[in-house]
């Protein structure tokens, strides 16, 4: 089957009126007419857009599929996003294929080991609890952007990279780097201050290594495996895939609890749902709408489609995570289902590195919350939310609450 | 007796610790780059469900179960089950 240029849909789609963490209903139906369909991008490209569970999980599992943004067809999203590319003119780990990619995930893996992150729950725990008596002492109503969700990951993440405790730069640099009315400029400002910060970091674990990735990274450095800027760029772009999907994800779900305070009541009745609560909830908002963007490296036959060497292609994730040959009733959020296997965090290769710490801190933050303060309330109505989608990223603004 | 026997092809391996998490029974990570081990290529049976589970689950579709060395009236072994799901 092949589709007529002239009719191609446009990408990105609007959302529905009022819905905002919904996926636009666009992609419903193209998931159950033509679950891998071309559609045009903004500089006239096209792209073919991958809206069912089964095909997004076979191209993110297919070995012809790359991620290398260098090639024509690689489909970037808007002028800002292929400007402000976040890396130091080498490939981030994201970007690379295998074998380099394999090599690159190793260079990383010491620092996300499981048992790592298991041992700094405890840690996570006290962090969350300290900003909620913050959050209680404070005046009401209270932003839970700024209060909960940048501090969380934030701090974490500096944890994992080996920032030190007292340096709060890397929290005031997140909403320049990834807010709209920073502007191209300010995005471009924001991210050399975030090289030049990164840089001497750097400086620093070359002299005085810990058990941190940057000083992991630097090892690799020294024994001639990885550039200085390699190092760099790696860092960089963690930070990248790290803060902003996270504290979005936290205020998104939070928001998805507080609009479906049946689902609210569950959890706080029942503290044991937390984790099943943090993937159903990452199946239900996601987050990461537009960031499985692919090349194909060959032909590749699917779904009755031929998706042809060199075309660009972006997995829906959100059109997956709702696709009800997978998911039973798939619009309905219900905390109790088994959503483990949702496509939140990606598949294959590229699946997300941080995600064990994100789920770990998602875990602490909803089940805290919500036993902490029951009677966490939205402070103004659900329509004037100001809701924002950078880079690839979509979150609310701010989350005033009271209780 | 074991219900399989567990493969890991390490050269695949993206350090994504799902298994470790799915049946940290029978896998481990090097400390040094987070790669999967084996802890136990013959698991016992109870640990069929969550050893299938990780061998489905693994995102680099690394962990194959193949029929274990000492299975009555089978000669090589039936064909390995493939992961990813
Ligand atoms: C709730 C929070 C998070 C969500 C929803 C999320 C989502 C994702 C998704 C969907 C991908 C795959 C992208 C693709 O296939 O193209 C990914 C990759 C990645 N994520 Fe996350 N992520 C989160 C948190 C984190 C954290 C905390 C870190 C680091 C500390 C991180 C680091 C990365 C990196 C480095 C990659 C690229 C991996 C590769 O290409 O091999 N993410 N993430
Ligand atoms: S699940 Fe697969 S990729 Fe992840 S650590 Fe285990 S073997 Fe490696």
């Amino acid at each position: 089957m092949s589709q007529l240029s002239s009719e191609l849909p446009s990408f990105p789609m609007s959302k529905a009126k009022g819905c905002p963490l919904d996926p636009p209903p666009e992609y419903a139906r193209l998931r159950s007419d033509r679950p891998v369909a071309k559609a045009r991008l903004w500089d006239g490209k096209e792209v073919w857009l991958i809206t069912g569970y089964e095909e997004i999980r076979a191209i993110f599992t297919d070995p012809r599929i790359s991620v290398d943004n260098t090639q024509p067809g690689y489909p970037w999203l808007s002028e800002q996003q292929r400007t402000v590319v976040l890396t130091g003119g080498v490939k981030p780990v994201g970007r690379m294929d295998p074998p380099e990619h394999t090599a690159m995930r190793r260079m990383l893996g010491q620092g996300f080991l499981v048992k790592k992150i298991q041992n700094m729950r405890g840690d996570v725990e006290s962090l969350v609890n300290g900003l909620i008596d913050d959050i209680l002492a404070g005046p009401r109503p209270a932003d839970l952007v700024t209060a909960l969700a940048m501090p969380v990951p934030s701090t974490a993440l500096g944890w994992v990279l080996g920032v030190p405790p007292a340096d709060k730069r890397l929290i005031s640099l997140v909403p320049r780097l990834f807010d709209e009315d920073s502007g191209l400029e300010g995005a471009m400002e924001a991210r050399n201050e975030l090289f030049a910060y990164i840089d001497e970091l750097i400086t620093h674990r070359e002299n005085e290594p810990g058990d941190d990735i940057i000083s992991h990274l630097v090892g690799y450095y020294q024994k001639g495996e990885l550039t200085r800027v390699s190092v760099l760029t790696q860092s960089v772009t963690l930070i990248a895939a790290a803060l902003d999907t996270t504290r979005s994800m936290i205020t998104n779900g939070i928001l998805a609890l507080l609009q479906h305070p049946e689902q609210a009541a569950a959890l706080i009745d029942d503290p044991d749902l937390a984790p099943a609560a943090v993937e159903e909830l990452l199946r239900y908002t996601v987050v990461t709408e537009f960031s499985s963007k692919r090349v194909a490296a060959a032909d590749i036959e699917i779904a009755g489609e031929t998706i042809k060497a060199g075309d660009g292609v972006i997995c829906l994730i959100s059109a997956g995570n709702r696709d009800e040959k997978f998911f039973t009733d798939p619009d309905t959020l219900d905390i109790r289902r088994d959503a483990k296997h949702h496509l939140g965090f990606g598949a294959g290769i590229h699946t997300c590195i941080g995600k064990q710490l994100a789920r770990m801190e998602l875990e602490v933050v909803y089940g805290t919350l919500f036993r902490r303060i029951p009677e966490l309330r939205l402070a103004v109505p659900f329509d004037q939310l100001v809701f924002r989608n950078t880079f690839d990223v979509q979150g609310v603004r701010a989350l005033p609450v009271t209780w | 007796m074991s219900f399989a026997r567990v493969h890991l092809d390490e050269s695949k391996c993206v350090t994504s610790g799902q298994c470790v998490l799915t049946a940290p029974e029978v896998f481990d990570q090097r400390e040094k780059d987070g790669v999967a081990i084996v802890l136990t290529d013959s698991p016992a049976p109870e640990l069929r469900g969550k050893v299938q589970e990780a061998a489905a689950g693994c995102p680099a579709a690394a962990i194959r179960l193949a029929a274990p060395a000492d299975a009555p009236g089978r000669v090589g072994g039936r064909p390995p089950i493939e992961g990813p799901l």
